[in-house]
């Protein structure tokens, strides 16, 4: 039922709005970290569901500020993979590591609230929210506000002089009572939002049901979602699924300026050209096992990889 | 679908409206509900339900309207944001009736008990200003202690567990005489203190119309905190709870903690709606709370509109005034009331006022539906 | 709490808790295959029952059927009464699907909605016994308990260990228990039964191989329908009974006893029922009748806590899990 719905509209059609990159600044994360630094470990993980072994032994890691893709034929075990590194399985053997902490066991929101956010193959927006609701879901992650804070308002914040009011009683009223932190989080949430949807370049329908959005405004829409809860680490499942060249052109240079802002990227991608295009390194996944690790160039050129993804002729293209 | 759009038109032209205009439309609104008692021009007079010598009370099928809003806010932060189906709701209800009961009454068990125990006079109570907090905190704790193993199951098992939890708290108010009264219920039940007017207490079963404005104020306290639920990083929640709880989840919304809090604020809604039964009865008993009133409750959240207050309003004040305006077909009322519950939801799913939100979906899926009737 | 009242008659508490839980077991196959399909709790499921009740009623009166009748009449009249009832039932089952949630499918309208309109249903459904057709044609409709002629009448067959086995227990839980096995082995070995497993499974992939998802719906809803007409013979003859609110509380167990088993497996609605049967009656022998229901839903929650899917999981599906 609630399956994305763009059967009518063709992805051409849209117009693709240039991205606004003016607000990089006021959208770029923290670092808790040193750039290169070891972000996310798998550390030799091995996965099994019954007596088949989905992963075995498989080991990498995603260093700070780079962008990693992780590819192979279907089947592969890349959506495996990306499960258990986000908490959705727990690996047979082995370990995985974010920011030294072990993933397996915590639920899902601690996750995100660690510092992993991730979109869906399949797209799982909030269809009956607006966009900017959408967007908003994710900037909560960082919020405070509790049901009673909501209510009452009794955790007052001094409010620094860009946030007072212009002028008037309620300025006076501002200076003396502070103002609630859960206005002053909405308040930055819906900024922070608007800045978002222009960064993905769909501020032009902020205001539009999710499940009104074209598909191409869905998907990234997904990415704006997901960025607002500030990850360190953001995973994209297949984020190209479904576009056209252009699109996927549009795309490579949104991955290159999320890492920009400061989010390292895990892209999982069957499309070759686009993980050659954007990624700084890659690990390529075949029968569960990892087959080769390298930068583009190097994968391109490794013999195991062409004869198991690239040989294949539905995927050549 | 048209009264749809048109519904949505009178909606936007509410948003577009300057705020001068909305406070003063607003503030209108709440002089004339004020005023309804006292309503007695023709041919607006025909609302009334006491024209006939068998009629109810006008002010007292007024206060119940207003119980059974505040009852229908509360359950539509449960069924229509979070997306909980609650059908014990009732045992909430009932648990705000009865904490005004055991704890106010001179002459119910638990008081009798406090006061032999600690040697305090004859006839004493708690007060009432100390029952309301007793009240919507027991209601609020059973929301809680049944939540929490619960709202972590699937939802379809939320559904059966809370029709179960509603049916136990009327069989253990029943069964425990020693503490509730059983059957017989408990009397004396307190009103609110007031000033003696014509050497009657000033909240007294005659008139009910100031038991209708004490109602309605506070509804209207309710409705401005509700909304300011709706409107912030809870409500928002909710509604992403609603839609992909998985989802929800991977983007930081802690899923249960939220569920728990919709259900608890849920609860403490139908303890207060409850208590105010129970003061102006100034008797309960069990048989006041069978389950089939959880039924009506949800009803009104759903037939008005799941998810949104006007709608949850409109729902109460159907449902409830309704059947009072004609009461002469009484033994036709269920009966009625199953029929229109099938009828509106066959033939208008998305309530008699959807929320726009809603509206807009529906009208979306209609389209597809044609489009893909087109392609064929 | 009176332990030694239940320890005394542990066999005979037993046996009257396995009585019971058949009927439960029976209805509680409506739900559960109703879940498993369209993963939808029929709330008019109960009334279905119900209804069924009256058909077992209202046939003994057209066939002037009363106790103390030889046994060939008492054969014929019970066999009838069982034909009447399924078909009332599984009549009703199917009109509430066509009626009600034909038309919410079509606009493919939330889980919710469905839940709502089955409340509806059954409200209908019962006003239906107890003002409509009161109005039209009087007594026995109404609001009022009404008797059931005990046309097979209760005899002590046979004794094990001092525990007497009467006709009317072993009927019903071997009938009961025959009837499950019936179904058991259809959904599992009869070419409509794979459709309706295929579908419980997965309905998309299901409709892609051919499988008439809407003539498996109606299926199931016939086939639970038929099962709580079978419940409602058996209830009849255990109790005597019916009332036009009859179907609540029993509805309310079987479901119980389907979510205690594991909704959408057929083989758990059997063990739910027989286990919420026997559980009821051991708790109001040891407290008192009073508690029955409460015990039920204790017991509910705590096996709901420690195993979420039921004692035997959830799988129409895979029904041999």
């Amino acid at each position: 039922m609630s399956e994305p719905t763009s059967s009518t509209s063709t992805v051409a059609e849209e117009q693709v709005v240039l991205p606004d990159t003016s607000d990089h600044d006021k959208i770029a994360i923290e670092q808790s970290g040193k750039q290169g630094d070891v972000l996310l470990e798998v550390d030799h993980v091995t996965l099994r569901f019954g007596g088949v072994v989905a992963l075995n032994d498989v080991d990498f890691q995603i260093r700070r500020g780079e962008i990693l893709g992780l590819i192979g034929p279907n089947g592969a075990g890349k959506t495996t993979c990306f499960n258990a590194m986000t908490g959705v399985y727990t690996p047979t053997d082995g370990k995985i590591r974010f920011k030294g902490h072990e993933i397996a066991g915590i639920k899902p929101h601690k996750i995100n609230h660690l510092g992993i956010a991730r979109t869906f193959q399949n797209i799982r927006l909030f269809p009956e929210m607006s966009a900017m609701e959408n967007v908003m879901v994710g900037c909560d992650a960082r919020h405070k506000s509790s049901v009673p804070g909501v209510l009452f308002r009794l955790v007052r914040v001094r409010p620094s002089e860009e946030e007072l009011p212009a002028s008037g009683i309620r300025r006076s009223l501002a200076k003396v009572f502070g103002i609630s932190r859960h206005t002053l989080e909405e308040r930055a949430g819906r900024k922070r939002s608007m800045e978002l949807l222009r960064f993905v370049g769909i501020a032009d329908r902020a205001g539009e049901l999710a499940r009104n959005l074209p598909y191409g405004y869905q998907r990234r829409l997904e990415i704006a979602r997901a960025l607002a809860t500030e990850p360190e680490l953001i995973c994209l499942d297949e984020p190209a699924a479904g576009f056209n060249p252009a699109e996927k052109e549009d795309l490579m240079g949104l991955i290159r300026r999320i890492r920009d802002l400061g989010h390292t990227v895990l892209v999982i991608e069957h499309d070759m050209k686009l993980v050659l295009g954007v990624t700084d390194r890659i690990v390529v996944l075949e029968f569960g096992q990892k087959i080769a690790e390298g930068t583009p160039d190097e994968v391109a050129r490794n013999p195991k990889v062409i004869a198991a993804y690239l040989g294949e002729p539905d995927d050549a293209a | 679908m048209s009264q749809i759009t048109s519904a949505l038109r009178i909606g936007d032209r509410w948003d577009h409206a300057p705020k001068a205009v909305r406070w003063v439309a607003l503030l209108l609104l709440v002089a004339f509900a004020y005023y309804l008692p006292y309503l007695n021009i023709l041919p607006f007079a025909y609302v009334r339900t006491d024209l006939t010598s068998s009629g109810s009370d006008w002010a007292s099928v007024l206060f119940l309207v207003v119980v059974y809003m505040i009852v229908a806010v509360g359950l539509n932060v449960v069924i229509g944001l979070a997306g909980l189906l609650d059908l014990g709701y009732v045992g909430f209800y009932a648990l705000g009736a009865y904490s005004i009961a055991l704890f106010g009454s001179p002459s119910s068990p638990v008081t009798q008990l406090i006061a032999d125990r600690f040697g305090l006079s004859e006839g004493w109570a708690v007060p009432f200003a100390f029952c309301i907090p007793i009240a919507i905190l027991m209601a609020l704790v059973a929301g809680v202690i049944l939540g929490a193993p619960t709202l972590r199951l699937r939802g379809d098992y939320l559904a059966i567990v809370t029709l179960g939890f509603g049916e136990i708290i009327r069989i253990t108010a029943r069964n425990v005489d020693g503490v509730t009264g059983g059957a017989a219920g408990i009397t004396n039940v307190p009103t609110p203190p007031g000033p003696e007017i014509d050497g009657r207490a000033f909240f007294n079963t005659i008139d009910a119309e100031r038991w209708y404005w004490l109602a309605l104020t506070i509804l209207i306290l309710i409705i401005f905190l509700a909304r300011r639920l709706e409107n912030s990083r809870v409500g928002r929640a909710w509604l992403a709870i609603r839609e992909d709880e998985d989802a929800a989840a991977v983007m930081g919304v802690a899923g249960f903690k939220f569920k728990l809090w919709a259900f608890a604020i849920g609860a403490s809604l139908g303890g207060l709606a409850g208590l105010l039964f129970g003061s102006k009865q100034q008797y309960v008993e069990p048989n006041a709370f069978m389950v089939q009133l959880s039924f009506l409750f949800v009803a009104m959240v759903v037939i008005g509109g799941s998810g949104n207050i006007v709608g949850a309003l409109l729902g109460a004040f159907l449902l409830t005034y309704l059947p009072e305006r004609f009461r002469e077909f009484v033994d036709w009322r269920p009966f009625a009331f199953g029929v229109a519950m099938v009828a509106v939801m066959v033939l208008r799913p998305q309530g008699l006022v959807p929320s726009r939100r809603r509206a807009r979906e529906f009208e979306d899926r209609k389209q597809e539906a044609e489009e893909a009737a087109a392609d064929v | 709490m009176d332990f030694d009242a239940l320890i005394s008659g542990l066999d005979r508490h037993t046996l009257d808790g396995i009585t019971r839980g058949s009927i439960y077991a029976l209805v509680a196959l409506g739900y559960t295959m109703v879940y498993g399909v369209m993963k939808l709790i029929n709330f008019a499921h109960s009334e279905v029952f119900m209804v069924g009740t009256w058909a077992v009623l209202g046939t003994y009166t057209a066939i002037g059927a009363t106790a103390g009748m030889g046994v060939g009449m008492v054969i014929a009249a019970t066999l009838l009464a069982l034909l009447a009832a399924m078909l009332a039932s599984a009549g009703t089952a199917l009109a509430v699907e066509r009626i009600a949630y034909r038309p919410l499918r079509k606009k493919g309208a939330p889980p919710l909605i469905f839940l709502i309109t089955g409340i509806g249903c059954s409200i209908v459904l019962v006003e239906t016994f107890g003002q409509v057709l009161r109005v039209i044609f009087g007594p026995p409709f109404g609001r009022v308990t009404v008797n059931i002629p005990s046309v097979l009448e209760t005899t002590t067959l046979f004794e094990i260990g001092g525990l007497n086995i009467t006709n009317t227990r072993l009927l019903i839980i071997v009938g009961a228990i025959a009837m499950m096995f019936a179904l058991d082995t259809f959904v599992n070995k009869s070419r409509l039964g794979r459709g309706v497993r295929a579908v419980a499974q997965d309905p998309d992939t299901a409709s892609l191989m051919g499988v008439n998802q809407e003539r498996v719906i109606m299926l199931v809803f016939v086939l639970g329908g038929a099962m709580a007409g079978v419940a409602a013979l058996l209830y009849s003859i255990q109790y005597d009974i019916t009332k036009f609110d009859i179907g609540f509380f029993i509805g309310l167990k079987a479901f119980t006893a389907a979510v205690l088993g594991g909704i959408g497996n057929l083989r758990g609605a059997l063990v739910g029922g027989l286990f919420l049967g026997i559980a009821e009656v051991y708790a109001s022998i040891i407290w008192s009748s009073e508690w029955t229901n409460v015990t039920a839903f204790v017991v509910l929650v705590i096996i709901l806590m420690f195993r979420p899917t039921g004692l035997l999981g959830e799988s129409l599906g895979k029904a041999r899990a």
